[in-house]
């Protein structure tokens, strides 16, 4: 090859390489004490995280606000854990119902299902035996409350793992097993860079749902006494039971607060280092960028760590030969695969049953199987909430999103607000909504809907803008430049261009409203409780009473709900977007 | 036996070219394996071997074949070049030998043993490179090391000797995003080189690429090979372009499609490098090969070629992804020639890879419109007048050949049976699926679709997915 080309080459790479290393001297400092400080915090929050406890003396929680900053950083640790949690579980379950045909027949539909069942089911259903695993200390409660969280986050997680490690680009399988690549390797060089994307963002998103669910999970009833966790949402929940507006205030300041302060710290700089899994040709031009991702990027240690880190690498590489190579056996044995499906299919059938058989058999025992119909009926009433709530944020919501998503200037100031407004857990708003109620007299039937869209509707919002903001410039030249406008513009043109981001905003907010009914529909201030009718309510009666057969029914209930709206609706709709309307054609 | 004979006079041509240019040639044939690790092959031994080798796809009432009894060895010290046009399996037949897929009848050999997975004497460079983006080009490189537990220090050597011999040395730290195609590429010939693999496999290498940087990257590869810097000891190129398969193989296997993959013929290329295409003896290797690709052996000029009905049917007459306005253009070309061209000159000229140009000359074929005869492609009459015809004549004179077209006469006809006028797609899947996999039958159809729109002899409705007579044919 000729040697001009190589050379003059070659001192470009250099000069690139010197150029990464120079100014910031002071960033070293900066970032090496930053590391440090959250080292300090972990251990010192960790520590309040384990100590003793007895369910017959109930834990209270002190509503001083000087405690304020301590319970955000216990219950960020919580979401710390779970969010770690879930991602080993997100991969381990994604890469299993890829790999294995057999195991991705169960695992997918099952995942369906947990996405649809009630977070608030899990932790009523699993505290007690995360209790009796930490007998006389408070680290069941806390594994119960991270549970609870992870339930949460992990399922949409670990959907995504799947379905990046299925679109694997064939060739990319076909390198894998060209070079012999080991199982190891496949996992860390291949398939998890591959998901990473997909991974990050719904990582963010979950942790932005999860918020949500902090004072459900942080005040915990066991055995008819309510138990309380340090935490923000533990905080709220005392504040609201004291109907003192005032500490409520600080509730939502610190809340507040900690989202944007994570969105900066940590989702910002990983969504932009997640940029380097990109599996494009070019550099992008509109990469994500964050400050705080420059600043830890020009410190020069972690480089240092770096090189440590792969000569562990390459041991752990080296240990784990012990899984094998990717191959894929040319000549399968059919019979052998056949008496293999046959029987792992018996052993999941023989287990399904009688699973079902016993747990029909405790409620048989327990209360009758007539304990299904009246949370059957419930649950149309709390349809017809979640319904009523999808049509008027879709009317209220898609125009201004559209508005806002059509010019960048306002997208660029809308959509963190708009993003911190979707993680908010609204139900530390219920209060001043519910105050509002008793003064205007509208009832909490109706109400409901509204505290529901508190937290739901703001996935159409996201969603919408998002849909606007990717119309193509040329086709608005072109509706302008043809006189398109009124009734005819939206029908013809804005709404068939944000139907396909849409109905992604539409599955996402239905299911939260879902999931807020069990909060929304029982609501308490001070010394007033609103109840309404609904399955939600129902649900969250019966977890207060510890009734186990009423719980395990509700969101038996629940679930299929969701799962039949899903599939008679959501779905269809999806398809038709897909098929019809999307504009990456 | 008509095809072994085929194979037979196509083998004498190139032989007649070979004695032509061994005349004035000097060195030997260029391509003796000077130096490799393993010194237990000898030149001419072989290292792969394909028996009987059957591949097919599960269709809806029986498998669908794709490939169909390849018998083939690769020997040492060898280049050899599967051509062949798009679905004629020679992808299918490179992931055979790699290991990558299974057959379903016949076996692939690595010295003399049965492959039960991927095959460890090979490594394979991609059509689309294949780098993972989130990996340096060293890490990159080193990969295939990596797999094999070599330990850091020697991975990291042989990677960056690998990448110098490609001429990338410096760009160790760059990512593959950074990198132009042409440099992608050498990043992939590199990770596949560095494992010392005994027969390299390329698939399509240099299609991805532009013209020139393609030309540029097969030049220096060359050089290598010929300087025996190669680390491999045979090499196998899948490729569509008959002059690349010129350039660089010694023997040139051309894959055919009707009704599935098989060796229609083979050349052997015993020129030496460089190659240059304009040499008479070049020229004369690529027209053998071009005429054995269009399927015109003879020298008889057929006016009108128009088979009588009931010859072609949708079983052995596939539509070719053709579209209305490419064959139009070919066709005035070759009005605007007097009516012919050569064919392999008509591709350099507009600088077409055969992929593009011949499903236009399949489709002008199909619908009787031209007519390959020996090198050159013919118009005919009905050709003619379609490509001086204004626009509503060309569509009378389009229909009235689209007719002659299996396909759209089955639709036409069945959809005149239909009492309602309009049958669903999948009525018509259905019939193709007895010959053809489900993915060629939807390209089938969606040219079938194109063509009959064109022609106004029906029409197709995505949503419901269904044809319907056009308003004049009901």
């Amino acid at each position: 090859m000729t040697n001009s080309v190589r050379s003059a080459r070659a001192r470009s790479g250099a000069a690139a390489l010197s150029t990464r290393r120079a100014g910031f001297p002071w960033v070293d400092l900066v970032v090496g004490a930053a590391v440090l400080v959250v080292l300090y915090l972990i251990v010192r929050v960790g520590a309040g995280t384990d100590v003793s406890f007895d369910p017959a003396h109930p834990l209270t929680v002190d509503t001083d606000p000087a405690n304020l900053p301590y319970d955000a950083a216990r219950s960020l640790l919580r979401m710390a854990v779970a969010l770690a949690a879930s991602t080993v579980f997100a991969i381990a379950y994604g890469y299993a119902a890829a790999r294995s045909r057999r195991l991705e027949r169960v695992l997918i539909p099952a995942l369906d299902i947990l996405q649809s069942v009630p977070v608030l089911g899990f932790l009523s259903i699993t505290v007690t035996g995360f209790i009796a695993l930490f007998p006389g200390s408070t680290l069941g409660l806390e594994a119960a409350a991270v549970f609870a969280i992870f339930t949460a986050m992990a399922w949409n997680m670990a959907f995504a793992f799947y379905q990046a490690s299925r679109a694997l680009p064939g060739e990319l399988d076909e390198l894998s097993r060209d070079l012999r690549f080991t199982r190891w390797m496949r996992l860390w060089r291949i398939e998890a860079p591959n998901a990473a994307i997909p991974l990050v963002w719904n990582g963010m998103m979950s942790m932005g749902g999860a918020w949500f669910f902090l004072t459900a999970s942080e005040a915990i009833s066991v055995v008819g006494e309510d138990q309380a966790l340090p935490g923000v949402g533990s905080y709220a929940g005392a504040a609201v039971h004291d109907g003192d507006l005032g500490k409520i205030g600080w509730a939502i300041l610190t809340m507040v607060v900690m989202i944007v302060a994570v969105n900066f710290l940590f989702w910002r700089p990983l969504t932009a280092w997640a940029e380097r899994f990109k599996n494009e040709q070019a550099e992008a031009a509109d990469a994500q960028r964050s400050f705080v991702l420059d600043l830890v990027r020009a410190a020069h240690w972690p480089r240092y760590l770096g090189r440590a880190g792969r000569a562990l690498t390459e041991r752990i590489g080296r240990a784990a030969r012990v899984f094998g190579v990717d191959d894929r056996q040319l000549a399968p044995q059919a019979a052998r695969r056949r008496a293999g499906d046959l029987v792992f299919g018996f052993a999941v059938a023989a287990a399904l049953t009688v699973g079902l058989v016993s747990l029909l058999g405790y409620l048989h025992d327990r209360t009758g199987l007539g304990v299904f119909g009246e949370p059957l009926w419930l649950g149309l009433v709390t349809l017809t909430r979640v319904v009523a709530l999808i049509v008027v944020a879709t009317l209220l919501w898609v125009p201004v999103g559209v508005w806002i998503g059509l010019s960048p200037r306002r997208a660029r100031i809308a959509q963190p607000v708009v993003q911190v407004l979707a993680s908010f857990p609204a139900n530390f708003l219920f209060p001043v909504a519910l105050w509002v109620f008793v003064r205007t007299g509208v009832g909490i039937d109706v109400g409901g809907i509204a505290l529901m869209a508190l937290g739901a509707q703001w996935y159409i919002l996201f969603n919408t803008i998002a849909g606007a903001m990717a119309v193509p410039t040329d086709l608005r030249e072109a509706m302008d430049d043809l006189g398109v406008r009124g009734w005819q513009r939206w029908r013809r043109f804005l709404i068939p261009a944000v139907f396909p981001h849409y109905v992604t905003g539409g599955i996402t907010a239905s299911g939260g409203a879902w999931n807020a009914s069990i909060v929304a529909e029982v609501v308490t201030f001070g010394g007033t409780t609103l109840t309404a009718t609904g399955l939600g309510a129902y649900i969250a009666e019966a977890t207060g009473n510890d009734d186990f057969p009423r719980v395990l029914a509700g969101v038996a209930v629940m679930s299929v709900y969701v799962v039949l709206l899903n599939r008679l609706v959501w779905r269809r709709l999806y398809r038709l977007a897909t098929r019809r309307y999307a504009l990456a054609a | 036996m008509a095809l072994r004979l085929l194979a037979h006079t196509t083998r004498v041509r190139a032989a007649e070219a070979a004695a032509r240019e061994s005349a004035r040639r000097s060195d030997g044939t260029g391509t003796d394996r000077r130096s490799h690790p393993r010194s237990d092959v000898r030149p001419g031994d072989v290292l792969l071997s394909t028996r009987d080798l059957v591949k097919s796809y599960a269709g809806p009432d029986r498998d669908l074949p794709v490939l169909g009894g390849v018998d083939l060895d690769i020997r040492d010290g060898e280049i050899v070049a599967l051509l062949g046009r798009s679905g004629s399996g020679k992808s299918t037949l490179l992931r055979l030998l790699a290991g990558l897929i299974a057959p379903t009848s016949g076996e692939v050999a690595y010295r003399g043993t049965p492959l039960t997975g991927a095959n460890p004497g090979t490594a394979m460079v991609f059509q689309s490179f294949a780098l993972l983006p989130w990996l340096t080009v060293q890490q990159n490189v080193e990969a295939g090391l990596e797999a094999r537990g070599v330990p850091r220090r020697e991975r990291a050597a042989a990677a960056l000797a690998a990448l110098d011999r490609v001429g990338l040395d410096g760009f160790e730290s760059a990512y593959p995003k950074e990198l132009s195609g042409g440099m992608r590429q050498r990043v992939g010939f590199a990770r596949a080189l560095v494992v010392r693999p005994e027969v390299l496999l390329m698939d399509e290498p240099f299609s991805a690429l532009d013209v020139l940087t393609g030309q540029n990257l097969r030049r220096d590869l060359m050089e290598l090979w010929a300087d025996g810097e190669f680390p491999t000891r045979a090499a196998v190129l899948v490729t569509h372009n008959i002059e690349e398969a010129v350039t660089m193989a010694d023997r040139i296997v051309v894959l055919g499609s009707r009704p599935y993959g098989h060796i229609t013929a083979e050349f052997a290329v015993p020129l030496s490098h460089p190659r240059r295409r304009g040499t008479a003896d070049f020229d004369a290797v690529v027209d053998a090969v071009y005429r054995t690709m269009t399927g015109a052996p003879t020298a008889v000029a057929p006016v009108r070629p128009a088979p009588a009905p009931g010859l072609r049917t949708i079983a052995n007459a596939p539509l070719p992804a053709a579209s209305v306005d490419g064959m139009a253009g070919l066709a005035d070309l070759l009005r605007r020639e007097n009516g012919a061209a050569d064919l392999a000159d008509l591709a350099e000229r507009l600088g077409l890879e055969n992929d593009d140009l011949l499903p236009l000359v399949d489709g002008l074929d199909l619908l009787g419109f031209a007519a390959v005869d020996g090198d050159d492609l013919r118009l005919t009459l009905a050709g003619a007048e379609f490509a001086a015809a204004d626009v509503r004549t060309a569509k009378e004179v389009f229909a009235a050949g689209a007719f002659n077209v299996p396909l759209v006469r089955l639709i036409v006809t069945s959809l005149r049976h239909s009492p309602e006028g309009t049958l669903r797609a999948g009525f018509f899947r259905d019939l193709l699926a007895h010959h053809w996999t489900g993915e060629q039958a939807t390209r089938q159809l969606r040219t079938a679709t194109d063509w009959g729109r064109y022609a106004e002899l029906y029409e197709y409705d995505a949503d419901p997915q269904e044809f319907r007579l056009a308003p004049a044919e009901a």
